[in-house]
């Protein structure tokens, strides 16, 4: 197989051939370039090496793994953290995980497998750690200039000009911190879930967690073990899945069902169902009714919750209305008198590199994106792995990545076709990707059916092979 | 090429204790790993014989795998060909580089589904049994039993060729053991592999004196991966075990040189 850039590294530079504002810029011809090296960002080398192209891939971090490396300084991931998919909505499609893993693998053998991939596809020669893009403009010809520069900021920038760009930055890394009046002068301790790592945290002490995500819940559980006391504040209430039903990893069932293929409202109601007759009525711990169907939301996988609650060793309460300097007051009137706030809030997508209108990006912060993945009007862009799935993200980020590779290389072979596909997939900017109605809050912007979002990838390959286009 | 998968989600292959053989090179020289996978009643024993040795002789770390109810690996008497495949994929995706895929008589039908679910570095088809009416009507005194649950007979006349020893042949016949009556099935069925993921370039071999493989047969299937097959007249069906098994693994050799 033939790299259409073996310009060596782009370290060693050779002489620059174009300037930017007074600074060499150092052209890499039709290399690629990837920033960040996490599970998109490898896939996305991979996918592009696969069809060709030569990647230069930048990571802030010393190591492969993104968020799944939990010793990187922005990893969210806590030592207790395993999958909530199973294994085959976990893996890359082309990539099992060993068999000799549970159905669960934790966040210590994700890494692993992650490491293995990096390796077996030969992909950390392509990788420049310690570095950090802090700067992605067009130039032109439908190209991109990148600045970088080493992590922390140490030593000059750098200039290099790639025939396209995947941002693969990740989007679980920047904490959600609701404001509350008070918090200021209260006097007990306060972090995000981004900063709490291990249960040792918890031990002994009264806490708080607010959020029902998959990592409050989390938390939550883990402060059942751990602390003196544990509340949990929910805003809303939510359909928890065990992670077993039936005898079997739930997504798999819920998947058995869609082999089947049941109708939503019908899948609903069966799942509705299982849980009422196995889980029960939630309302029964004090929790609020959900105000949405399941399926409408991406789940909350887990089994230990319910548990906890039916042993009193979690107490939910409602949405925080205020601090005070010793208590928090809640939505209702009751204070409580925690010593230690956990807001697992979520996260927010941050691209602080590039000029947020090229990704359409609005006040709130919400990008506008062909399938999440694809900006208006510059083809030569991709941001891979921006997806909230209701199953597993790697494989969905994979085939996102083939799409991008053949795109690229449709943009060469058939012109006129790539700008066709190009705008077709422009025409449904504002697609919703669930065939659930979704809730609204920014917690959901990047909700996907994992079969609503790779029946649209399905189409989207058809349209990109390349004897189609010679046809 | 098909990206929902909602039955293989839903049900995940079992997992299976997988006999695997190897001989590695002394020093790595940075050659990419070969996984043999045998052919249906075959063990991983049959390619240990001679060939990963004189693999790792010349630099490339070499594997071979036994398919789930054969050779030393767990008994399963319900594999399905998709199991089959699974027990590859998982061995090429547990070594450390992009391996190629060396598939013999029906393990070459099972790494061609293999292939649709592992981006191979390459493949090699040898003396490949691609199943459907054609395999049955060749040799239906292999394939009629299995239609009747009775498993593929493979007699030593069919698979060697007549230089090597009778002895030796006998020796061999009696450790082959058989697939599952439902991969066997599914054989005959012939039901065509997805394309391989990775466009992995492949190499048919075989010769014209198999006489389980038709020359049609190879040319076909050599067709369908747009070459045409490297033949060592003479050979019987099994390459690896006949007298002459250097030269096919040496050709082999030397295109990957060339082309991996
Ligand atoms: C607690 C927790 C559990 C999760 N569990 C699951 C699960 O069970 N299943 C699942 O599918 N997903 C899960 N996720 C989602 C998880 O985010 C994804 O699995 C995955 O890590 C996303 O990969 P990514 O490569 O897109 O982003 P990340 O993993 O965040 O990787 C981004 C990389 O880019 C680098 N980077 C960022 N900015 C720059 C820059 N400017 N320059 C250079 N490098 C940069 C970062 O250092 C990082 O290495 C979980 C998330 C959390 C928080
Ligand atoms: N593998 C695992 O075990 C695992 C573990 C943890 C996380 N994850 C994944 O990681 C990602 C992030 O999960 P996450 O749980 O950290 O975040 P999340 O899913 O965004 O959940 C945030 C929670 O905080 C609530 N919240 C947000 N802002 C709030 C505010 N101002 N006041 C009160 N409540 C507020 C949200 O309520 P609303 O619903 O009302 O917005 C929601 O309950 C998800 O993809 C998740 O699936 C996986």
């Amino acid at each position: 197989m033939t790299y259409s850039a073996g310009y060596g590294d782009p370290e060693s530079g050779g002489p620059a051939t174009a300037w930017r504002d007074g600074w060499p810029v150092y052209d890499r011809s039709g290399t690629v370039c990837v920033i960040g090296a996490g599970p998109s960002g490898l896939t996305a080398m991979k996918n592009l090496k696969e069809q060709g192209f030569g990647v230069d891939c930048y990571e802030r971090e010393t190591s492969v793994g993104g968020a799944w490396n939990w010793r990187h300084d922005r990893s969210p991931v806590y030592s207790s953290t395993h999958l909530i998919s199973s294994k085959p909505f976990s893996q890359f499609p082309d990539f099992p995980m060993p068999d000799s893993w549970a159905d669960y693998p934790k966040h210590t053998q994700v890494l692993e497998y992650l490491e293995h991939y990096a390796d077996h596809f030969d992909l950390k020669p392509h990788i420049w750690f310690g570095t950090e893009v802090v700067k992605v403009e067009p130039a032109e010809g439908d190209r991109w200039d990148v600045t970088t520069r080493s992590t922390g900021g140490y030593g000059g920038e750098r200039i290099h000009r790639y025939a396209a760009v995947v941002i693969a930055n990740g989007h679980n890394w920047s904490p959600k911190r609701p404001e509350y009046e008070g918090l200021e002068d209260f006097k007990g301790e306060v972090i995000h879930a981004a900063q709490f790592k291990d249960a040792a945290q918890l031990r002994g002490r009264k806490v708080l967690v607010v959020g029902a995500g998959n990592t409050g819940c989390d938390i939550a559980v883990e402060a059942a073990q751990q602390a003196a006391r544990c509340w949990h504040s929910s805003r809303r209430g939510y359909w928890y899945t065990p992670k077993y039903a039936l005898g079997r990893p739930a997504d798999q069932v819920n998947d058995t069902m869609l082999w089947l293929r049941l109708p939503l409202r019908l899948r609903q109601l069966i799942a509705h169902r299982t849980l009422k007759t196995t889980v029960g009525d939630l309302t029964r711990f004090g929790l609020p009714k959900p105000d949405h169907k399941i399926f409408e939301t991406h789940t909350i996988t887990n089994s230990q919750l319910i548990y906890y609650l039916g042993h009193g060793a979690v107490t939910p309460v409602p949405d925080i209305a205020r601090f005070h300097r010793n208590s928090v007051e809640l939505k209702g009137g009751e204070v409580i008198e925690p010593d230690l706030v956990v807001l697992a809030t979520g996260y927010h997508p941050v691209f602080e590199f590039i000029d947020g209108n090229l990704l359409g990006v609005d006040a709130s912060g919400r990008p506008r994106l062909a399938m999440h993945a694809f900006p208006k009007r510059l083809p030569t862009l991709a941001v891979a792995g921006l997806l909230q799935p209701d199953s597993g993200l790697f494989p969905l980020v994979h085939w996102q990545m083939v799409a991008f590779a053949r795109l690229l290389r449709m943009r060469e072979a058939a012109p006129a076709k790539a700008v066709a596909v190009q705008r077709r997939l422009e025409a449904e900017l504002d697609r919703k990707w669930t065939g659930a109605k979704v809730q609204g809050t920014s917690r959901h912007w990047f909700e996907i059916s994992h079969t609503v979002y790779l029946k649209a990838i399905q189409r989207l390959l058809d349209e990109l092979s390349l004897e189609g286009a010679v046809k | 090429m098909k990206v929902i998968r909602t039955r293989e989600w839903a049900f995940p292959v079992a997992p299976a204790r997988r006999e695997v053989r190897r001989a590695t090179p002394e020093v790595d020289e940075g050659r990419p790993p070969l996984l043999f996978v045998p052919g249906f009643g075959h063990g991983a024993w049959v390619f240990a014989e001679h060939w990963l040795e004189h693999a790792a002789d010349r630099g490339f770390p070499a594997y071979a795998v036994s398919l789930r109810g054969h050779g030393e690996s767990a008994a399963a008497p319900k594999a399905t060909l998709r199991a089959y495949a699974h027990d590859v994929a998982q061995v090429a995706a547990s070594l450390p580089r992009r391996a190629v895929i060396v598939g013999h008589g029906a393990g070459a039908l099972v790494t061609a589904h293999a292939l649709a679910r592992y981006p191979a570095r390459a493949a090699v088809l040898l003396s490949p049994v691609f199943g459907g009416a054609g395999t049955a009507l060749r040799n239906p005194m292999l394939s009629l039993p299995a239609l009747f649950g009775g498993g593929l007979r493979l007699p030593a006349g069919q698979l060697f060729s007549r230089e090597l020893p009778a002895g030796a042949a006998r020796g061999y016949a009696t450790r082959l053991g058989r697939a599952s009556a439902r991969a066997q099935w599914q054989l005959l069925r012939g039901r065509t592999p997805q394309p391989p993921v990775g466009d992995p370039p492949v190499l048919v071999v075989g010769s014209p004196d198999d006489r389980i493989v038709s020359d049609a047969a190879l040319r076909r299937v050599a067709r369908a991966y747009g070459g045409a097959p490297l033949l060592f007249p003479g050979m019987g069906h099994d390459l690896m075990l006949d007298v002459r098994w250097r030269e096919p693994i040496d050709a082999i050799l030397d295109w990957l040189e060339k082309s991996a």
